[in-house]
């Protein structure tokens, strides 16, 4: 399927109040574009849990945006530690967030379940030591 | 019920009422900011005693009616300016979370 727009975030590791503004911004775009409301908040509660997955475990990343008039593609990639077993980490309730994370009101071991909730397809690649590519696919109808 | 509606009937302290026109469909009470994306709803009441600027961005990308901060719970400026930014409404209360719930539960039957 030919992706007619592309957009690109860099995710700020450093700095976790600011976590979602690339999601923020999503919304916006599809928002503008005229995308249904309930398609707008699960791509972007989808795609914040990425966004705060990578503040959390990998200092940060890359989020890409593809857009059609079928489909939204959001594609999470970092170069962190990687997922050892992603089946367990699937799991709702299952975290190795800190604790300073999780008196945030983070860290619950939702992130990953929620990202699978919200979307339609999600395929999730990871090599501990090198990294971690999260693809999320809603389809638009 | 309307945000403004709530307010008034509450009694409880606005912070920050962006658009107290917004209609309450439901209500939602949680401080796991993950666990309320996984199970809050466009329209809700959100009551939390968490208060940094998290809230926030959950709260926008939830589409929340108002959040409410239980338990004596006041959120810091830039929480609330944050809030501005984004339309967001702030309640605040000194009532524990469950009687909140409880008296939101009886107004909107």
């Amino acid at each position: 399927m030919e992706d007619l727009l592309h957009y690109h975030y860099d995710v700020d590791g450093g700095n976790f109040a600011s976590a979602g503004e690339a999601s923020v911004q999503v919304k916006r775009v599809l928002r503008q574009m005229g995308f249904p409301p309930d398609l707008i908040r699960r791509v972007s509660i989808a795609m914040y849990e990425g966004e705060i997955n990578m503040v959390i475990h990998a200092k940060g990343g890359d989020a890409d945006v593809y857009l059609s008039p079928e489909q939204i593609r959001v594609v999470l990639k970092d170069v962190g530690p990687g997922i050892k077993d992603v089946a367990l980490a699937m799991q709702e309730g299952y975290s190795t967030a800190p604790d300073n994370i999780r008196s945030l009101g983070f860290g619950a071991g939702m992130g990953l379940p929620n990202m699978k909730r919200y979307s339609d397809e999600m395929t999730v690649e990871s090599t501990v030591g090198v990294g971690t590519t999260i693809t999320l696919v809603f389809n638009a109808f | 019920m309307t945000v403004a509606d709530l307010v008034q009937q509450s009694g409880w302290s606005p912070i920050l009422l962006a658009d107290d026109t917004r209609e309450i469909t439901g209500g939602y009470a949680g401080d796991l900011l993950s666990w309320v994306m996984g199970r809050g709803q466009y329209g809700d009441c959100w009551f939390t005693i968490m208060s940094n600027l998290n809230v926030i961005a959950v709260a926008q990308l939830l589409d929340v009616a108002c959040v409410v901060f239980t338990e004596g719970v006041v959120p810091d400026a830039a929480v609330v300016n944050a809030a501005r930014l984004h339309d967001i409404n702030l309640i605040r209360t000194d009532e524990p979370t469950y009687a909140a719930c409880v008296r939101l539960g009886g107004w909107m039957q």
